[in-house]
């Protein structure tokens, strides 16, 4: 099988110096998920912003294979041929849902807008999608027409997965897509995250500091720590047994805590 | 039309108030705009003796392509003789010497806010319309230089938001003024807050049709024979308002029409917007239902009054 995503030596620093991730390569390969775990400041987020095609690395390249194209560097692509594999193959999930959410239009708006960005034109397809995938997400049809600031923290995230996957992504990042809701919440998010990504056969990036969120969703798992991966494996291996000092400790105080 | 330089009326002004450096410049513009249709240009704008609200980007146009030959006629919601109309064109008979008419078919030059004539407008006129907001996109997307990656990478799925919103919402799309347009088969446009009812005559116009944006400093164009298209859904066609009545005083149909009040028992009659064309309809004969009351209520022709 051909990989989808690759990452050569991937490296990035901030202007002033500041190193945000170094020489990191991995391969993705479709309908795979893969998590990235590691203290604060670790790099994670930095990694991400330069595999999905919001920040430049200063060194390595990042390929993405869009469409049976073969490998091709993601930062050579032009600008408007890069936004739209933002909104047709790819899909990033924020943190925060107002980032990746348009506050002031409906639930179905915005689901339906990466439809319509492709150019659809039919009002009753569109919504009809819309309501299939808020549906899908557990959101009650009734509120198909509401604001999103009328909704809870956690379906505010659930119609941002949804706004998402209606253009079947080939690939997804995902940056603490459980931070910020309640326990509770996160248990219910993490299950339907699970179902949504092995029903579509979707691959997934999954940035998190939370270990129980990729021992559910991730078949891989690299441990990031200053900036650099100190190990990387299959998800049960790292967890049960880590090799490295530090995936130890961070493993052994999840299990403390 | 020409830009010789000329002493103004009363000697304070250059022709047509604007220096001659500042019309090249927006002439200069202005070619652009008519190069790429609907695309918004920057430009850097005068301030003019005035304030926006009276449409400065539509008379730093006016003002930059007049010519002493010019005859000109002003429209402020259809009408030639509300405050901003005779206001503007007393501006331009002051500092330019300019002709000025109420006659659509006389005026080579038209100022509009708010309206296109009922009448089809020849190739030898040219349409300016004042634009308080350029920016079709404005209110979905507030970033300025993301807007301006979304008109350059044909980006619009967002546009088709709105009307997916008034649809879910209203059933149907409400947007009623300042209907979004397509334009050329390529820029997505504001026609200025126009009825709805005006935006098929955008398409195929004879007339050059040029926008000015005095507050934003943009200015964009509308060649003479250009596909325009306002947007829409597949299964909710673009509809522009109809009336099911006919103008009260002239009897025109197919025309938009105006409420007024008469008094203050709940009396009132629809009327054309379009002053000129009604009262040249009535000078040709026609009548309405209420035509009778027409003189009463100062429905009278209005042409040399000011
Ligand atoms: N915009 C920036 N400018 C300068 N330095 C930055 C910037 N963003 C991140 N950094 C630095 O880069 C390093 C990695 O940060 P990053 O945000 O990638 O970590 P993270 O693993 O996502 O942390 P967290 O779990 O807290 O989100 C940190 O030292 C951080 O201070
Ligand atoms: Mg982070």
């Amino acid at each position: 099988m051909n990989a989808l995503l690759e990452a050569q030596s991937v490296g990035h620093s901030y202007a002033g110096g500041q190193l945000g991730c170094e020489d990191v390569s991995f391969r993705l390969y479709p309908g795979e998920v893969l998590g990235v775990v590691g203290e604060s400041g670790s790099g994670k987020s930095t990694l991400l912003g330069c595999l999905s095609g919001m920040i430049e690395p200063s060194q390595g390249s990042v390929r993405f294979d869009a469409g049976g194209q073969g490998l091709r560097d993601v930062f050579s692509l032009s600008e408007p041929e890069r936004r739209l594999l933002m909104r047709t193959d790819w899909g990033i999930v924020r943190q925060n849902p107002r980032d990746g959410l348009r506050m002031n239009v409906s639930a179905g708006g915005n689901v339906g807008e990466r439809l319509m960005a492709v150019g659809a034109r039919n009002y009753t397809e569109i919504r009809g999608e819309a309501l299939d995938w808020l549906t899908r997400v557990e959101i009650p049809s009734g509120r198909i027409d509401d604001l999103p600031r009328t909704f809870s923290g956690g379906m505010q995230q659930r119609v941002q997965i949804a706004r998402i996957l209606v253009s079947k992504p080939r690939l997804v990042f995902m940056d603490e897509p459980t931070g910020g809701l309640d326990v509770s919440v996160q248990a219910r998010l993490l299950d339907l995250l699970r179902g949504l990504v092995r029903d579509l056969g979707v691959a997934a990036v999954v940035v998190t500091h939370d270990l129980a969120v990729v021992r559910l969703l991730s078949d891989r798992l690299m441990v990031m720590r200053q900036g650099r991966v100190v190990e990387s494996g299959l998800t049960d291996q790292v967890l049960d047994d880590p090799q490295h000092p530090y995936s130890q400790l961070l493993v052994s105080s999840v299990l403390q805590a | 039309m020409n830009s010789r330089a000329f002493h103004s009326v009363d000697g304070t002004y250059n022709f047509a108030y604007l220096d001659e450096q500042t019309k090249r410049m927006i002439r200069r513009t202005l070619l652009k705009a008519i190069a790429v249709p609907g695309y918004q240009v920057p430009f850097g704008g005068r301030e003019m003796p005035m304030a926006y609200g009276w449409g400065t980007g539509g008379i730093q146009i006016t003002a930059s392509i007049i010519g002493r030959d010019d005859t000109l006629k002003v429209i402020d919601q259809g009408a030639d003789d509300t405050t901003n109309a005779v206001s503007i064109r007393r501006f331009f008979r002051r500092v330019a010497g300019v002709q000025t008419t109420e006659e659509t078919s006389k005026a080579t030059l038209i100022q509009t806010r708010h309206r296109i004539p009922e009448k089809q407008l020849t190739e030898k006129q040219i349409l300016v319309y004042q634009v308080p907001q350029p920016e079709p996109l404005w209110k979905l997307e507030p970033r300025e230089v993301e807007t301006r990656k979304l008109h350059a990478y044909s980006e619009y799925g967002l546009m088709h938001v709105k009307l997916y919103e008034d649809i879910s919402r209203h059933g149907e799309i409400i947007t009623t003024y300042d209907y979004p347009v397509e334009v050329n088969a390529r820029h997505i446009m504001s026609p200025s807050p126009i009825p709805k009812f005006d935006n098929p005559k955008m398409a195929m116009m004879p007339a050059l049709q040029l926008f000015g944006a005095g507050r934003e400093k943009r200015i964009y164009a509308i060649p003479p024979y250009t596909r325009v298209r306002s947007l829409d859904f597949d299964d909710h066609p673009f509809k522009p308002q109809r009336f099911d009545k006919p103008c009260a005083l002239c009897g025109a149909e197919e025309v938009f029409l105006d409420e007024v009040i008469l008094d203050d028992k709940g009396d009132h009659m629809f009327v054309c917007s379009d002053s000129d064309h009604c009262r040249e309809r009535r000078a040709a004969g026609h009548t309405g239902s209420r035509a009778s009351d027409a003189a009463d209520m100062g429905f009278v022709p209005t042409e040399g009054l000011n």
